[in-house]
């Protein structure tokens, strides 16, 4: 924005016969216009439009949710919230054990979050870090794993479930999600990059544990980070439907994804329920996301760069 | 590692703490232990726990799918490949992969493209640059299930807001979910919707990566923006590319939650609609593994299918990539 449109005029020109370090100072003037080109309207149009549906559904969601079922058949639809919000929120846990479900979820998410960044800051120390036979195949195991569509494999888990007698509990939810391989793959990059080693090697010169160093001089450093993986985790944990779907049995033991389900299921649709439901399911995460959205911005693209 | 104590340097900053290491030969033996074995220790949850509930099950679906398998007898018969002719000729499956690869390219292709153009947008100097790329993600936040419960409201046939919208254009009502084709849209705007944010903000990491005087000198020789985009970042950034098809590639060969929620849970929904016109594959697999007897032998193979089917598809979208950039 610093620069105008107008100024973009043939620079060529005007560089003949300077000094070459004018030619540089010249060539860095013409690399910042560049970079600094001003978007047209156009550009800002598009992307205000772009915006405005990507909000929208989310907002007319909260409206459906503000209002009763007869509202919904008025032409032109409602755009503007309504007064039944409070009366659909109560229906919404009087029809299905809404507070049981906001429980498990919380318990099932924050359990996965803390263990995958625990485990993948561990893994990805050593990656990073210390050496060790075959460490470079065994990092290509973990990369590969990342492409492998393990949800494929819901069928001899949940025998494996039944085995273990976990079905229907929160623990046969929990037990696949706890370690990840992005994860594993995203500390390593990070500290590969962050972690002076000097600084564990003088952690070892003065007779420190491995485990020692790792808990007193990589766990700080490896902070940023983990704020980053542990938002992307909580969301994919919070938001996992098809294998809790499966393996849970009973409306008390349900996660949010899954008991919205079941509100979405019944035989006539009560659209203000079910979007009343939504939004509750909804609001913890955009809670989430209003603070630590930026982390969650740094780690896809920073996981995008190093991928 | 071990040789890091014999260098002058970290020798000296251990003597100036005044902690030198106590010699000793079980102190010497413990670390050196240490040394060797916690790289391991440290990994090994991540490998266990992996193999266990993530590798274990997907190649065991292998040998269940070798057996009349079924959670309601005790018995399990091997079968060879019976389950696997009887899936090859079951018009449902092959139904299933149709659906399943129509609502993919119908998401993925306009997703990734929109994503792109979005992403070169990011790349100016824009104000409010945080605020458009929070705004871009917002969608993604949403769970599947409630933007499957979401959009299955605004392509509603009675009470839809995109209904109303399209008759008040003059165009008519469309029944969303009865039609094959507009069944697929729908499931695919849903997919969109989601993802393209997330895309654009990989893809403008990738293009932020990419040297900034190439573009300089394009700049100079009077290429257009669009030029820019389409012959210097594009195939600058076609690792980036190819990660995006392949990941979109997986994620939407494994498709549940939209269609199920958009034929509306209970038996419509497992089936994709009255005649199977949105029933992808993870609905036809979920259908005979969870919903109809527990048929645990049938539904592995095709779960085992669908693996091959991806492992295919990623491969053909590799080499496919892979052409594009030996002809230009």
């Amino acid at each position: 924005m610093t620069t105008a449109p107008t100024t973009r005029r043939p620079a060529a020109s005007s560089t003949k016969g300077r000094p070459p370090a004018a030619v540089s100072a010249r060539k860095q003037r013409a690399h910042r216009r560049l970079m600094q080109q001003r978007p047209g309207r156009l550009a800002y149009l598009t992307l205000v439009a772009v915006l405005f549906f990507s909000g929208f559904p989310l907002y007319y969601s909260f409206v459906v949710a503000s209002r009763d079922n007869s509202a919904l058949a008025q032409v032109p639809p409602p755009v503007l919230p309504g007064a039944n919000l409070v009366e659909n929120v109560e229906r919404v846990f009087t029809t299905v054990p809404f507070d049981a479900a906001l429980i498990n979820s919380a318990l099932v998410s924050v359990t996965v979050t803390v263990s995958v960044v625990f485990f993948s800051t561990l893994a990805g120390f050593a990656f990073a870090k210390l050496r060790f036979t075959a460490s470079k195949a065994l990092l290509v195991a973990v990369i590969a794993t990342m492409m492998v569509p393990v949800q494929l494999g819901v069928i001899p888990l949940y025998m494996l479930m039944i085995e273990m007698r976990w079905t229907d509990t929160l623990w046969a939810v929990i037990a696949p999600g706890l370690v990840n391989a992005f994860g594993v793959f995203f500390m390593t990059q990070y500290l590969r990059g962050a972690l002076p080693g000097e600084l564990i090697e003088a952690a070892r010169a003065d007779g420190a544990s491995t485990f020692r160093i790792f808990w007193q001089v990589v766990l700080p450093v490896a902070r940023p980070a983990a704020v980053v993986l542990g938002v992307l985790t909580f969301l994919n944990a919070w938001n996992d439907y098809f294998w809790p779907l499966i393996v849970l049995s009973s409306p008390d033991r349900y996660t949010v994804q899954v008991a919205l389900s079941t509100l979405a299921g019944g035989y006539v649709t009560d659209q203000s329920l079910v979007l009343t439901g939504t939004m509750l399911a909804t609001l913890p995460l955009l809670a989430v996301f209003a603070l630590l959205g930026k982390y969650m911005i740094s780690g896809i693209m920073q996981g995008a760069v190093k991928g | 590692m071990a040789t890091a104590t014999n260098s002058p340097e970290t020798k000296g900053r251990a003597a100036s703490a005044g902690r030198p290491v106590p010699p000793g030969p079980w102190r010497d033996r413990l670390h050196r232990l240490d040394l060797k074995a916690s790289p391991f220790l440290y990994i090994a949850p991540f490998f266990v726990l992996f193999a266990a509930f993530g590798l274990f099950p997907l190649a065991f679906t292998a040998w269940v799918s070798m057996h009349d398998w079924s959670l309601l007898s005790d018995e399990q018969v091997f079968v060879g490949a019976d389950n696997y002719t009887a899936l090859l000729t079951d018009p449902y499956f092959w139904n299933a992969l149709g659906n399943t690869v129509s609502i993919l390219a119908l998401s993925t292709v306009p997703q990734l493209l929109a994503a792109l153009l979005l992403a070169h947008l990011l790349t100016m100097r824009l104000r409010g640059q945080t605020f458009f790329r929070m705004g871009m993600l917002l969608p993604n936040v949403a769970s599947v299930v409630a933007v499957a419960v979401i959009f299955s409201q605004l392509f509603g046939r009675d009470f839809g807001l995109i209904n109303w919208v399209l008759e008040s254009l003059g165009a008519g009502r469309i029944d969303w979910q009865t039609g094959r084709a507009s069944s697929h849209a729908a499931i695919a705007v849903m997919v969109a919707w989601k993802w393209t944010g997330y895309n654009t903000l990989i893809y403008l990491a990738a293009m932020q990566a990419v040297p900034k005087d190439v573009y300089e000198a394009a700049h100079l020789d009077g290429a257009s923006r669009l030029q820019q985009l389409f012959r210097i970042t594009v195939p600058m950034i076609r690792p980036t590319i190819v990660f995006t098809v392949i990941v979109s590639t997986i994620y939407g060969l494994q498709i549940f939650a939209e269609p199920q929620l958009f034929g509306g849970a209970g038996p419509n929904g497992v089936t994709g609609g009255a005649s199977r016109q949105f029933q992808t594959l993870t609905l036809y697999l979920y259908e005979h593994a969870f919903n109809r007897g527990f048929q645990f032998g049938y539904a592995s193979a095709v779960a085992w299918t669908m693996f091959a089917v991806i492992v295919l598809i990623a491969l053909l979208n590799y080499l496919f990539i892979r052409r594009i950039r030996s002809d230009s």
